[in-house]
C-alpha cells in the first residue's frame, strides 16, 4: 500500500486568497453556520482528516484604518468547531486559538469540552503573539517579551496536557449503585511552577478520548520547528514546492528522534490551494480569473504599501512599481498580520527586477508574487501532484485551502478525492473514529512526567 | 397583577440534577453524562417543554471532592455551541463566569453562540469565589498571577465586562459589509467601531472581530439575590434571577427588583424577572413521591429544599407553577429539576401541555414553512435593538 496521504480543510478566511465579489458571496457568508456546516460536510463527504479554522484577535489595519478590502470579521473558533461537532461525526475539528492571550486552564477545558463532545475529533493549533496590538483587546496587554513566545508555547502546551492527564485513566466509576461517581483520589491536583505559567488547577473533566487533543504548530523558524518537534502531533507548514517541502520535511522529521518520537509521530502538512479545470488551458484560464479577482486593484496596492511601509495611493496599479524606495526604518505601517518582508529593499530590487523583465505593472507583479497556486490543472494532474508530493516526502498531505466560501471545496471532493482514492494513497472510508486514528498518531500516554506533578486530592483545595 | 397572564418557563441543567444522587437514577445515563447526545436530548426535552432557555449551569470551581456528586463538568459554552444547531426555538444560555474571564473572548463567544442558533443566544453573567474564602482562593490559582478580591470588586468588574461586552455587540453596525466591488471595499469600515473601553482592572481597545449577530444584543441574564449584583443586574440585565425561600419572600423580593428597576430609569416591560423553583415530578402524585424517597434513599438523607419548589404529580404541579406565579408577580420561572430526565420527560408529556391548555405558557408556536426563525429576545418580547454606533449617527 503507498504511502496514505492525509488531506485537511481550511475555512477560507481573512486575506485576499478568499474572493468575495463571486455572485455567491453574501455578507452572512463568511459567519453562518451554514457556510461552516456546508464545508464541514463536505470535507466529511470527502473523508478527509479534519476542517481547520483560523482565530481572530483584532481587526487588521493598514496605515492607521482597517484593512477593508479583503473578507473582514468572522466567529469565535473555539465555538463554532463545537457547535459543528453536532453535525458532524467522523471529521476532525481543528482550530487556531492564541496561547499568549488564553489562560492554560481554560485552553484545556475548552479543548477537553470539545474532544469529549465530539468523541474524540478535537485539535488546538498553538499559536503566540507578543504585539501590544493584539494585547490591547486583552487584559495583560501586550505583556509577553518576543524571545518568550516559544517559551509561553511550550509551557502552555505541557500545562494543558497535564490538565488533561490530571484524571486518572480509569477515574469514572459511574456506579450508582455504591454512589461513586469518580474513584477516590483520582482527580489530581496540577501545579506547573513555569516561569510563565505558574497555576495551581484540579480540572472539571476526565480524561477526554482522545487523551490528549492533537496538537498542531505553525511556527517557521529555527524555535518553531524545535517545539514542533518537541510537542507537536502536525505541522501546518507553508513549504509548497516540492524541494523545499522535502528540505522541510527533513528538517523537522529530523529532530524528532532527539525528543524519543518517530517521524510517524508527527504530519507535515503544508496549505495548498488548488485550481481545477477540464483541460489544462481550462484551468489556466481559471486560474487567471481568480488571480484577478483575488488581486484586485486595492489589494495589489496594500500588498506593495506593505513592502514599501509607506502610503502610495498616488500611484497607478496599472502603471509601474515606485521609484522611490521603501522605508525601512519607519515603524510598520501594517498591524494585525505578521510581516512578509525580512529584507524590503532587496526585495523591492527584486520585484523591480521582475517586473521590468518581464514589463509588469504593480498589480500584474503582486499576481505573480502572491497569487500563484499549489496545484493548477485537470483533476488527474492535480491528484498525481499531491501523491507525487507525498510519496516523495515533501508532505505527509495538505491542508486545502479553498478560495471560496462555502463551495470551493465541493469540485475537489467531487472530482480529485476518487483519483486519490483509486491510487489507493487515500481512504475510502474512515477507519477510526477519533482524529488520532485518521492521522495515524500513537495514543496519547499519560505523561509519566506530568504524573509526577499531580497530587491526589487534598480536601482543604477542594472545600 | 393579572391572574391568568401566561408566564415564562426556563431550565436550568447542571451535573444530572440539582439533587446529588440524581445520576442514580436508572434513567440518568450516569455514563454518558459527558456526551453531546445526552445533552441533546435533554435540550430536546426542554424545548418540547416549551421553555423559553436553558440555563447551563457552570463556574470556574474544582470538581466536588463528594465523590457521590458528579465531579465533571463541561465548558458551558461549548455544550451551547453543541446545542445551537441540534435545536430550533429553545434559548440557550450559558453560565460564563467573567472574574478570570477576557471580556473580548466572552463577546465573540457568546454572539457565536447567537450565530450558531439563530438568534437564540444569552449569557448569565457570574462571577468566581471571593476573597476571604477558601474558594476563592483556589479558584484564582487556576489562573496565572491572579488573585481573589472580594465581591464587590467582583461585581464592580462584572458591570465593566457587560458594559463592554455590550459595545463588542455593537461594534459592528448591522449594515457593515458592504461587499462593494466597485470600490474594492467588504466594509465600510465607518461602521465598524473600536470600543475603546478603559476600566478600573481591564480595557479593551479595538471593535468585536465578529459581525453583528442575529439579535444584535444576546441576552443578559444576571441574579439578583447574591449580594452587590442586584445594581448590576439593574444596570445592565435583560432578565433577572431571584430565589427565595417561599413564596412570601419571592413575592417581596421581586417587588424589591422592580422597584431598584423602576428606579433606573429604565421600562419595566425591559426587564424580567424569574424565579427559580426546584422541581421533582412524577406523572402523578405516587410516581413523585416515589422518586423523592428514592433519591433520598440513595443519597442516604433526606432532600432539604433550597428554596421555593415543587414536589408533585403532573396535575398539580401545572397548578402549584402558576400559583407560584400568581402569588410572586414574576414573569416566568426558571425551573431546577432535582433530576434531569425524569423532570424534563413529565414537564415536556404532561405538566407543559396543562400550563398550554389553560392558556399559561408563554411559549413559541412551533412553526413549520421557511418562515424565519424566533430569536429569544423575540420569546421575552424585547425588541431587535439598533446598535449604539448606528443610533449615535
Amino acid at each position: 500500500m503507498p504511502k496514505q496521504i492525509h488531506l485537511a480543510a481550511h475555512f477560507p478566511g481573512v486575506n485576499h486568497h478568499t474572493v468575495w465579489t463571486d455572485p455567491s458571496h453574501r455578507p452572512e457568508t463568511q459567519t453562518a453556520f451554514a457556510s461552516f456546516e456546508h464545508l464541514a460536510r463536505t470535507a466529511e463527504r470527502g473523508k478527509l482528516d479534519f476542517l481547520f479554522l483560523a482565530e481572530g484577535l483584532r481587526l487588521r489595519e493598514q496605515r492607521g484604518q482597517l484593512v477593508d478590502h479583503d473578507v473582514v470579521g468572522r466567529p469565535d473558533t473555539y465555538t463554532v468547531l463545537a457547535a459543528l461537532a453536532g453535525v458532524t461525526t467522523h471529521l476532525g475539528l481543528a482550530g487556531t486559538i492564541n496561547a499568549t492571550f488564553n489562560e492554560p486552564y481554560e485552553l484545556a477545558r475548552q479543548f477537553a469540552t470539545l474532544d469529549h463532545l465530539s468523541a474524540g475529533r478535537a485539535a488546538w493549533n498553538v499559536v503566540t503573539s507578543s504585539d501590544a496590538f493584539h494585547g490591547a483587546n486583552f487584559r495583560r496587554g501586550g505583556y509577553l517579551d518576543h524571545a518568550d513566545r516559544y517559551e509561553r508555547a511550550r509551557e502552555v502546551v505541557e500545562a494543558a496536557r497535564a490538565l488533561w492527564d490530571a484524571w486518572a485513566p480509569d477515574a469514572i466509576a459511574a456506579d450508582a449503585a455504591a454512589g461513586v461517581y469518580a474513584r477516590d483520589r483520582s482527580i489530581g491536583l496540577v501545579r506547573t511552577g513555569g516561569r510563565l505559567v505558574d497555576i495551581e488547577a484540579r480540572p472539571t473533566l476526565p480524561r477526554s478520548p482522545q487523551g490528549h487533543p492533537v496538537i498542531l504548530q505553525a511556527g517557521d523558524s529555527d524555535a518553531g520547528r524545535e517545539l514542533a518537534a518537541q510537542v507537536a502531533d502536525a505541522v501546518f507548514s507553508r513549504h509548497g514546492s516540492l524541494e523545499d517541502g522535502q528540505a522541510f520535511y527533513a528538517d523537522v522529521k529530523g529532530r524528532l528522534a532527539r525528543y524519543g518520537r518517530s517521524p510517524e509521530d508527527l504530519k507535515i502538512l503544508p496549505g495548498a490551494s488548488f485550481v481545477l479545470g477540464d483541460t489544462p488551458a481550462e484551468a489556466e484560464e481559471r486560474l487567471r480569473e481568480i488571480q484577478h479577482q483575488q488581486v484586485r486593484p486595492a489589494v495589489a496596492r496594500a500588498f506593495v504599501e506593505q513592502l514599501w511601509n509607506r502610503d502610495l495611493s498616488e500611484y497607478d496599479v496599472d502603471g509601474p512599481l515606485p521609484e522611490i524606495d521603501p522605508l525601512v526604518e519607519a515603524p510598520s505601517i501594517t498591524q494585525g498580520r505578521a510581516s512578509f518582508f525580512k529584507d524590503p529593499l532587496a526585495i523591492a530590487a527584486t520585484w523591480r527586477a521582475l517586473s521590468e523583465e518581464k514589463g509588469l505593472s504593480i498589480r500584474e507583479l503582486v499576481i505573480e508574487v502572491v497569487g500563484r497556486q499549489s496545484f493548477v490543472g485537470t483533476p488527474q494532474h492535480v491528484a498525481d501532484e499531491i501523491d507525487r508530493y507525498v510519496q516523495s516526502d515533501a508532505s505527509d498531505g495538505f491542508i486545502l485551502v479553498p478560495h471560496l466560501t462555502p463551495h470551493g471545496l465541493d469540485e475537489f471532493v467531487d472530482r480529485v478525492v476518487p483519483l486519490l482514492q483509486e491510487r489507493g494513497s487515500f481512504r475510502t472510508e474512515y477507519t477510526g473514529t477519533t482524529l488520532r486514528e485518521h492521522l495515524g498518531l500513537p495514543a496519547a500516554d499519560r505523561f509519566g512526567s506530568t504524573l509526577d506533578d499531580v497530587d491526589a486530592p487534598d480536601e482543604a483545595l477542594t472545600a | 397583577m393579572s391572574e391568568s397572564r401566561p408566564f415564562h418557563l426556563a431550565v436550568e441543567l447542571g451535573g444530572a440534577g440539582r439533587h446529588p444522587a440524581a445520576w442514580r437514577l436508572p434513567d440518568a445515563d450516569a455514563a454518558g453524562l459527558l456526551t453531546a447526545a445526552h445533552w441533546a436530548e435533554l435540550v430536546r426535552r426542554s424545548e418540547r417543554a416549551g421553555a423559553a432557555f436553558v440555563v447551563l449551569a457552570d463556574s470556574v470551581a474544582p470538581p466536588s471532592a463528594a465523590a457521590d456528586t458528579v465531579q465533571a463538568r463541561l465548558d458551558a459554552t461549548g455544550v451551547a455551541a453543541l446545542l445551537g444547531p441540534l435545536t430550533s426555538r429553545i434559548g440557550i444560555v450559558p453560565v460564563v463566569p467573567v472574574t478570570y474571564a477576557e471580556p473580548f473572548h466572552v463577546a465573540k463567544a457568546v454572539a457565536t453562540v447567537d450565530l450558531v442558533s439563530q438568534g437564540r443566544a444569552g449569557w448569565q453573567v457570574d462571577v468566581a469565589a471571593p476573597a476571604g474564602t477558601g474558594a476563592g482562593d483556589v479558584q484564582a490559582a487556576q489562573f496565572h498571577g491572579r488573585s481573589a478580591v472580594g465581591s464587590a470588586a467582583q461585581w464592580r468588574e462584572a458591570a465593566d465586562v457587560i458594559e463592554v461586552v455590550r459595545r463588542l455587540w455593537d461594534s459592528w453596525e448591522d449594515d457593515a459589509i458592504v461587499l462593494d466591488a466597485a470600490t474594492d471595499r467588504y466594509i465600510d469600515r465607518d461602521r465598524v467601531h473600536d470600543v475603546a473601553f478603559t476600566g478600573t482592572t481591564f480595557s479593551v481597545a479595538g471593535a468585536s472581530i465578529t459581525p453583528r449577530s442575529p439579535q444584535g444584543q444576546p441576552l443578559v441574564v444576571v441574579r439578583g439575590d447574591v449580594p452587590y449584583a442586584l445594581g448590576v443586574a439593574v444596570a445592565g440585565a435583560d432578565v433577572i434571577r431571584i430565589a427565595a425561600r417561599d413564596v412570601k419572600e419571592a413575592s417581596a423580593l421581586a417587588a424589591r427588583v422592580r422597584a431598584a428597576v423602576a428606579g433606573s430609569g429604565r421600562p419595566a416591560r425591559s426587564v424580567k424577572v424569574l424565579l427559580d423553583v426546584e422541581t421533582l415530578l412524577g406523572r402523578d402524585e405516587a410516581a413523585a413521591r416515589e422518586r423523592l424517597a428514592e433519591l433520598d434513599r440513595l443519597a442516604g438523607r433526606p432532600y432539604e429544599p433550597s428554596g421555593v419548589h415543587v414536589v408533585a404529580g403532573a396535575e398539580r404541579a401545572a397548578d402549584a407553577l402558576a400559583d407560584v406565579v400568581d402569588l410572586t408577580g414574576v414573569d416566568g420561572l426558571v425551573l431546577q429539576p432535582l433530576a434531569h430526565a425524569g423532570d424534563l420527560a413529565v414537564l415536556a408529556e404532561e405538566v407543559s401541555p396543562r400550563l398550554r391548555e389553560q392558556g399559561r405558557l408563554a411559549d413559541l408556536p412551533a412553526k413549520a414553512g421557511p418562515e424565519a426563525p424566533r430569536t429569544l429576545r423575540d420569546a421575552f418580547g424585547l425588541d431587535r435593538p439598533l446598535s449604539r454606533y448606528t443610533l449615535a449617527r
